[in-house]
């Protein structure tokens, strides 16, 4: 499959999972966040640093989709961080691969943050390395790697990217 | 640079002893300055590199002391040196990249150069061009090599002090902190990866809260939550004579790590709150002592993690008044199998920004930061289980952090 140039048949559907990916997010339907993963999916937070230098620790990593779901309770009951959101603005995604029903695609997002005081910043920018599993009937992540562009994260990274 | 005179200091802290601290300290930029002076360019030691970071000669690594700027190279002959990142010229920083490889130094602006101990060694057109311009016949390289700092290697961390006449490192640490130090660097390091959390507050907020046992059950409510129940443990606080580094450590009473382990475990699977991948809490006791957490802090800006089976170093770097930066860099061991380091990489979910026990740790010192305002005259309270600086059987106890200001005080002559 190009790298460059491919009108790939699985762009409208990739496009669409990641949109609504970024909604579920931007909207705090958090407990709805981990029906977009296989039951044996991976995820992983890490930096474009880490993630060049093959550095295998993530900021929140996860080997099932029940590692997410105990996130979205720790967040929901026992975390202590104050109100927030995020505004995902989510790129068109690029087909780099697959095999099968797996598509292999990466999309660059750009994350704001907004405090309950109303204070903004832009909190993250980088790319999701997303591994799809079309052969449902609806696609899922079986692996995301979410890569920050920057090492730094300002004061707490609670909600998921 | 304006730093107070020493008269001007009784009026800042009139209280005698460590229970009563002046809210000025956390945003007073003449404080800050006199920080800078007087501790990280004074006689501490400050963590610079891991020894693995830079293995082979010529490898360096930029990094801060304090927030002044600093190389660590490892030399020819294996020793480790550091100096200022900084020319002697016109004073650009030398080194752009966190790390690298390098024979020489040479300055991007006018091309100075230096060798891997900081020693001038080259100037562009020393001689002027065609006999015009050059430098004056009065002008002497020796004059203007980089300023160095003593470094020591214990464990494999790199430690520098810019007080050439400082103690040595390990009289620095003293027997026990420096044991416990050994304890969770035994072997050879492998670093597994790299995070920085920034901090809307001053340095010391995070260094008081490293140094506090007090919030931890309160603040952080991950185990709790999930039922993690925990056998009887015993622990404590260990403070070094001079109060400046600590020790924090709870450890199984009369049963083995792994049975705690597993028993957490089968705990949190077996209650409707429990963890649906209990998995997080697997671990061993690799270390074959029972401690299942030790947080040690060498004043004035390391902290070194243990856990469970999550290792980090963790670096404070004052950027500011009222902001900083905590460097997490996360280590195994070179001979972990693939589970140790799963285990590991598991576990760090529990710990950096994001982590479950450890992420509001980022937003509380922004919650004193922010409420500093009005706080002119007033003092916090640090008087849990006291006024002394000793060693302390309980963890209810704010020991620590007096030992904290105990060196603070006496170094910045306050
Ligand atoms: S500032 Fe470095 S050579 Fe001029
Ligand atoms: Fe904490």
């Amino acid at each position: 499959m190009a790298i460059w140039g491919n009108v790939d048949s699985n762009v409208p559907a990739v496009t669409a999972l990641l949109a609504d990916y970024a909604a579920c997010i931007d909207a705090d339907a958090l407990e709805q966040w981990p029906d977009f993963f296989t039951t044996e999916c991976h995820y992983k937070i890490t930096t474009a640093y880490n993630h060049a230098k093959g550095l295998p620790v993530g900021l929140i990593y996860a080997h099932n989709r029940a590692m997410l779901e105990d996130r979205v309770v720790a967040l929901r009951k026992a975390n202590i961080y104050e109100a927030q959101r995020y505004r995902h603005v989510v790129s068109g995604a690029r087909i780099t691969g697959g095999t099968g029903d797996l598509v292999e695609a990466e999309t660059s997002f750009l994350v704001v943050r907004t405090m309950h005081d109303g204070a903004q910043d832009l909190f993250a920018s980088g790319r999701y390395l997303d591994r799809i599993d079309t052969s449902g009937n609806r696609p899922l992540f079986a692996e995301k790697i979410v890569v920050l562009d920057s090492d730094k994260i300002d004061t707490l990274l609670a909600i998921p990217l | 640079m304006k730093t107070p005179s020493s008269a001007a200091a009784p009026s800042l802290w009139p209280d005698p002893g460590f229970t009563h601290i002046p809210y000025e300290l956390y945003d007073d930029p003449e404080i800050y300055a006199r920080e800078r002076e007087r501790i990280f360019m004074g006689p501490t030691w400050n963590y610079l590199a891991l020894e693995c970071e830079i293995p082979n000669p010529g490898d360096y690594k930029a990094t801060t002391v304090g927030d002044v700027p600093v190389v660590v190279v490892r030399a020819k002959d294996g020793s480790v040196n550091a100096f200022e990142n900084r020319c002697a010229h016109r004073g650009a920083l030398l080194c752009l990249e966190r790390f690298g490889n390098a024979r020489a130094f040479t300055c991007v602006y006018h091309a100075w150069s230096y060798d891997q101990a900081g020693k001038l060694v080259g100037v562009a057109f020393e001689k002027g061009v065609k006999g015009a311009g050059g430098m004056p016949p009065s002008f002497k390289r020796g004059d203007h090599n980089l300023r160095t700092l003593k470094t020591a290697t214990k464990a494999g961390l790199v430690f520098g002090t810019f007080d050439h006449a400082a103690p040595s490192l390990d009289d620095y640490l003293g027997p026990e902190i420096g044991g416990r130090l050994e304890r969770v660097l035994g072997k050879p390091v492998k670093v597994l990866g790299y995070n920085t959390q920034v901090l809307r507050n001053n340095w010391k907020l995070y260094a008081e809260n490293v140094k506090d046992p007090y919030h931890a059950s309160i603040l952080h409510l991950f185990f709790t939550t999930f039922k993690v129940n925990r056998l009887t443990q015993k622990g404590g606080i260990l403070v070094d004579g001079s109060g400046a580094h600590h020790v924090s450590y709870s450890m199984i009473d009369g049963n083995s790590a792994e049975a705690e382990y597993r028993d957490a475990k089968l705990r949190s699977d077996s209650d409707e709150f429990g963890l649906k991948e209990p998995s997080l809490l697997d671990g061993r006791d690799e270390f074959g002592d029972g401690i299942t957490l030790q947080i040690l802090s060498v004043f004035p800006s390391l902290v070194l993690q243990q856990i469970r089976n999550s290792l980090v170093v963790r670096q404070i770097v004052p950027k500011g008044p009222d902001r900083s930066e905590v460097i997490w860099t996360h280590y195994g061991f070179d001979d972990d199998d693939g589970d140790l380091t799963d285990l590991r990489l598991r576990q760090a979910n529990m710990v950096g920004p994001a982590g479950y026990i450890s992420m509001e740790d980022g937003a509380v010192g922004a919650f004193v930061q922010r409420a500093l305002p009005g706080t002119r005259g007033e003092r916090s309270i640090v008087m849990m289980g006291g006024d002394g600086v000793e060693s302390q059987a309980s963890r209810a106890t704010e020991t620590s952090i007096r030992g904290f200001w105990k060196a603070y005080r006496s170094l910045m002559g306050l």
